[in-house]
């Protein structure tokens, strides 16, 4: 299983039934096919929708995705205008926003909406929704391409939002913030605490309860 | 209220375009933006304008097509990663970009059409979206002042209207629709169908007509 498929079901995990849930683009979309069973849950959209579903063969004229790509919709799907589709992420309606992260520091700031001088795309909803969710879990690959630190003392880039998140999944670890402190309380299969530590720049408390990541038994085997 | 129709051609569009506007629009990754509307601000070869709305969309679609036809001078949305032109431009020092995370943009707009001085929101808050902006703090919780957003023209797409120019939008193409439409000197939307006056149930209308001053048929020539 690579990286990015092990992290998507590891966050799937944390999904409660009945949860709302708003996905980020790329990885986080993943979460729904790793969900436990009896886990439903319900995606808002934030061009203004609440029930996407995945596309099943036949495209509906206007029902797209926040990429403007084609979808589908659930039975008891709502439609809406942007103000109230934001009114529902700032409002704390929102019960999980799963996104990916260029930088994550040890005091829950979050940067992944640009680089300066090299990619200025915007920040589109992303600001909103890890002000508002309830739970903002961040689902991103532990390190850099280069095997820099991503988890930092502090952020370089410039911040999405300050303190805001709460979980971090990572292929190697899944960390905590309790109490305005970094916790880390999952240990993914085969991976040693050094190991972490060493690709870890951030400070850390190591959960007394620090366990082996919690996944199905079909990965783990 | 008024039975007179609030159709008009294309053409009867031109009057109300010129150098220098500002420009609100409907749509998302150009969903729910009006490709006829946009055909005839090309056509028209109007310059300089400032367009105000989610995204860029792409080089060949929605508002995007007015970028890389490089008659805009400032756009203000919350995303522009998708239209690579808007980026070069931007880095060309061409055009100017204002990025604003997209529920603020919509409470903006939304201020700026209901006679409200501005909206208070968590969002953007230890960010460089703070910058010269007012703080205020209530009940322990910091929010930025953001200040309202108006402009000359707002253009629209419908896929119902009848001829006093209620409108029911489609799926996800409703988006910033109905927000644009309450902040703009003039408001025009292109509808994919026009019926007669109680043609459509009162309790579905989306925009009530008081605020769209004319409407255009899509393709009609």
């Amino acid at each position: 299983m690579d990286a990015k498929t092990l992290i998507a079901c590891r966050v799937a995990q944390e999904m409660q039934d009945g949860d709302i849930v708003n996905l980020g683009i790329g990885l986080p979309t993943l979460v729904p096919d790793y969900l436990p069973e009896g886990v439903q849950i319900t995606l808002q959209s934030e061009n203004g929708f609440l029930g996407m579903g995945p596309l099943n063969g036949e495209t509906l004229p206007n029902l797209v995705n926040a990429g403007g790509k084609p979808c589908g919709m659930v039975p008891g799907t709502a439609f809406f205008d942007s103000a109230l589709s934001f009114c529902i992420i700032r409002g704390g309606h929102v019960d999980v926003t799963v996104l990916g992260g260029l930088q994550v520091d040890q005091e829950g700031n979050l940067a992944n909406w640009m680089v300066p001088g090299k990619m200025v795309p915007g920040m589109g909803g992303a600001m909103d929704l890890v002000t508002g969710a309830k739970n903002v879990i961040l689902a991103m690959e532990h390190a850099t391409k280069d095997g820099g630190a991503k988890i930092l003392k502090r952020c370089t880039l410039p911040l999405t939002a300050a303190k805001k998140v709460s979980t971090i999944v990572t292929e190697l670890a899944v960390f905590r913030f309790i109490d305005g402190k970094l916790v880390l309380t999952e240990i993914a299969p085969g991976v040693s605490l050094d190991e972490i530590r060493a690709r870890t720049e951030a400070e850390f408390v190591v959960s007394p309860e620090c366990s082996e990541m919690r996944l199905p038994r079909w990965v783990v085997q | 209220m008024s039975q007179t129709s609030k159709r008009i051609s294309y053409a009867e569009l031109r009057p109300h375009l010129r150098d220098g506007m500002s420009i609100l629009f409907g749509g998302f990754m150009g969903v729910g933006t009006p490709d006829g509307i946009v055909n005839e601000i090309l056509d028209a070869g109007i310059t300089r304008l400032t367009v105000i709305g989610n995204d860029t969309a792409t080089p060949e679609t929605g508002i995007g097509r007015l970028i890389a036809a490089r008659r805009v001078s400032k756009v203000i949305a919350s995303h522009i990663g998708t239209n690579p032109e808007t980026g070069r431009q931007m880095i060309a020092g061409e055009i100017e970009v204002e990025l604003v995370p997209q529920g603020t943009l919509a409470e903006r707009v939304r201020c700026g059409g209901s006679g409200l001085g501005g909206v208070l929101t968590p969002t953007g808050v230890g960010t460089v979206v703070e910058e010269g902006k007012t703080k205020l703090t209530f009940d322990g919780v910091e929010y930025l002042v953001e200040r309202p957003i108006r402009a000359d023209l707002a253009i629209l797409q419908a896929h119902c209207a009848d001829e006093v120019g209620n409108l029911v939008y489609q799926r996800a193409a409703r988006n910033f629709n109905p927000i644009m439409a309450l902040a703009a000197d003039f408001v025009v939307a292109e509808a994919d169908e026009i019926v007669a006056p109680g043609a459509i149930d009162p309790d579905l209308v989306m925009t009530p007509g008081v605020l769209v001053h004319a409407l255009i048929l899509a393709g009609a020539r």
